[in-house]
């Protein structure tokens, strides 16, 4: 028996990807808009999802913390299935409650910001860390505090969200989403409600979460967003993913035809 | 869409060279002076007709049994709507749910307290030991006689607040529904339970939607209390038929209960506006003034000194 000395030695063991979406599929009604989605996202990347609206990019990311049921697939948080419990070879649906708990550490930024009007600023932020995870009063606000430095609004901790421009009440959504200090964050198109001249300063707080290495899904039409910060971007249509690489090489020399016409469109 | 300005050969065309004649609105002088007219008529007739019997209603306006009679009639007014509070938002909660069953149910409940006149419900409650003489909530050894648990008060509560919970249901499902639903996805995503979205996220807003009708439902009530009066419950309308039967005063007592009634709902209409204000807190960036900031800026502006600064 002879051993093969050319072999290269083994390569370390990668970790398995934060995100692995398997075959998503989901309709409504009779319109399936997602035809069976791969992805998978590595812990600290941040992925950008291009494409046209009605592509299902919003959709599949709205699967990834459940806020949709998808029908078929599976997507994979961290250990966690998402929306199933595991029990030998069945897949138990879970109840609200149990999807509630296995949110908490997946953040979401919405294109409506959807803050909690009748709150300020920093009870929007601590809501959550003191109801849902029960943490103490104290540490939740020096953290909730730290957090709306970190974006520029500690002067606006006590306003309500109606009296903040656009910007500033995403850069509280983001920090809203952060106090959960979550593994994951999801962004579903940040911008899209805003002023062009605000755009800036939410994609700003954007580029410094992402140095901080946080891992990051993004729903986008901020072409150059996706090109500096983005690891890699991937391309929707129709449902599916057409082409997926680094951000250059998606949105500077793209292989798909319709990513081709999508980019021209866009750019 | 342009059109030539003739430019005085001055060449300045500022304001201060003019001077503003005011409009003149005469139809508004006609028309207050008609209206006061038939005002200071009223009056007149009111002060100078003695069968009004003023002297009888100022005799009996703090009379014992009227004063007792207004307590029974708050009373009724704050348990009745606090128990169809609290049973309105259940059958609101009920009337959204998932479950078909729940669902129906609650709107069954909805579809008969509201299609059938509350007298009638009264009627109902008040004779409740003929249609169930012993009261034993189906578990053994509770056996209630029925005749003594419905006193004529507990039929009234029972009558006035499950009619009240009907009312208050479509008022909470209306304001839960108002609610955009962005709201109950965030509250989701950062991982709250539907109770703790509920109750802390779309509850409080709804308040701004749910409180100005509940506060014409509690005034609503108020008046409603009345029809307890055929359920001999000592209320302030019929401590005040009490008072008639025995002195013929019919009028009188009658005024004495009116004014009774329109004090106490000026009140709490006063108080409904400081309620709307408290929770109309973050939705807009200037909130309507209470009275009192109202009285005050009525007097600041129509004080002497103020007077000339409206010009």
């Amino acid at each position: 028996m002879t051993i093969d000395t050319t072999m290269p030695p083994a390569a370390p063991i990668e970790p398995l990807p934060l995100v692995r979406a398997h075959g998503v599929r989901k309709s409504f009604g009779e319109n399936e808009v997602l035809k069976g989605i791969d992805l998978e996202v590595r812990s600290g990347e941040v992925v950008c999802l291009i494409g046209a609206s009605g592509s299902g990019k919003s959709t599949f990311l709205r699967c990834v913390n459940h806020l949709e049921k998808i029908d078929g697939g599976l997507v994979w948080v961290g250990e966690r299935a998402v929306g199933y419990r595991i029990k030998g070879d069945k897949l138990h649906e879970q109840s609200h409650n149990e999807i509630c708990a296995d949110r908490t550490d997946i953040g979401m930024v919405f294109q409506h910001f959807n803050l909690f009007p009748h709150m300020t600023v920093l009870e929007n932020l601590m809501e959550a860390p003191l109801r849902v995870l029960k943490q103490r009063k104290a540490e939740v606000r020096r953290r909730a505090l730290d957090l709306l430095e970190k974006v520029g609004l500690s002067a606006k901790a006590d306003a309500y969200p109606r009296h903040l421009s656009g910007g500033q009440q995403q850069r509280v959504a983001i920090a809203r989403a952060l106090c959960m200090q979550p593994k994951l964050m999801l962004f579903d198109e940040p911008t899209s409600a805003l002023d062009p001249e605000l755009v800036g300063e939410v994609l700003r707080v954007m580029k410094d979460l992402a140095r901080t290495g946080m891992t990051m899904i993004v729903v986008t039409h901020e072409m150059g967003f996706a090109r500096d910060v983005a690891d890699r971007v991937v391309f929707m249509h129709g449902g599916r993913i057409i082409e997926e690489g680094p951000a250059e090489e998606v949105i500077g020399n793209p292989q798909h035809e319709r990513t081709r016409a999508f980019l021209s469109a866009v750019l | 869409m342009s059109s030539v300005v003739s430019v005085p050969e001055t060449g300045t065309t500022s304001r201060e060279q003019f001077t503003v004649v005011p409009a003149r609105h005469p139809w508004r002088w006609v028309a207050g002076i008609a209206v006061a007219a038939v005002v200071i008529m009223l009056l007149i007739s009111a002060v100078s007709n003695p069968r009004f019997g003023w002297d009888k209603v100022s005799l009996y306006f703090r009379d014992v049994a009227i004063v007792d009679g207004i307590g029974i009639t708050l009373f009724l007014t704050v348990v009745c709507m606090a128990a169809g509070v609290m049973l309105g938002v259940v059958l609101a909660v009920m009337q959204l749910s998932a479950n078909p069953v729940v669902k129906a149910s609650a709107s069954a409940y909805v579809t008969i307290f509201r299609g059938t006149p509350v007298l009638v419900q009264l009627l109902f409650w008040f004779n409740l030991s003929a249609l169930y003489p012993e009261i034993t909530f189906g578990i053994p050894g509770v056996n209630l006689d029925a005749n003594q648990i419905i006193t004529p008060l507990a039929a009234a509560i029972l009558g006035l607040g499950l009619n009240e919970a009907a009312y208050m249901s479509e008022i909470v499902r209306a304001g839960i529904q108002s609610i955009d639903q962005g709201q109950a996805e965030a509250a989701g995503a950062l991982g709250m339970s539907r109770i703790q979205t509920l109750t802390r996220v779309i509850l409080p807003q709804a308040m701004r939607v749910i409180i100005p009708p509940t506060g014409n439902e509690f005034i609503g009530m108020l008046k409603m209390t009345s029809l307890v009066s055929v359920l001999a419950v000592p209320e302030l309308l019929y401590s005040a038929q009490i008072i008639y039967s025995k002195n013929l005063q019919v009028i009188p007592l009658l005024l004495v209960a009116s004014i009774w009634y329109i004090i106490v709902t000026t009140v709490f209409t006063v108080g409904q506006g400081y309620l709307e204000r408290h929770f109309a807190r973050g939705t807009s960036r200037s909130t309507p003034p209470t009275l009192a900031e109202r009285v005050r800026k009525f007097f600041a502006v129509h004080s002497a000194q103020g007077l000339g600064k409206g010009k």
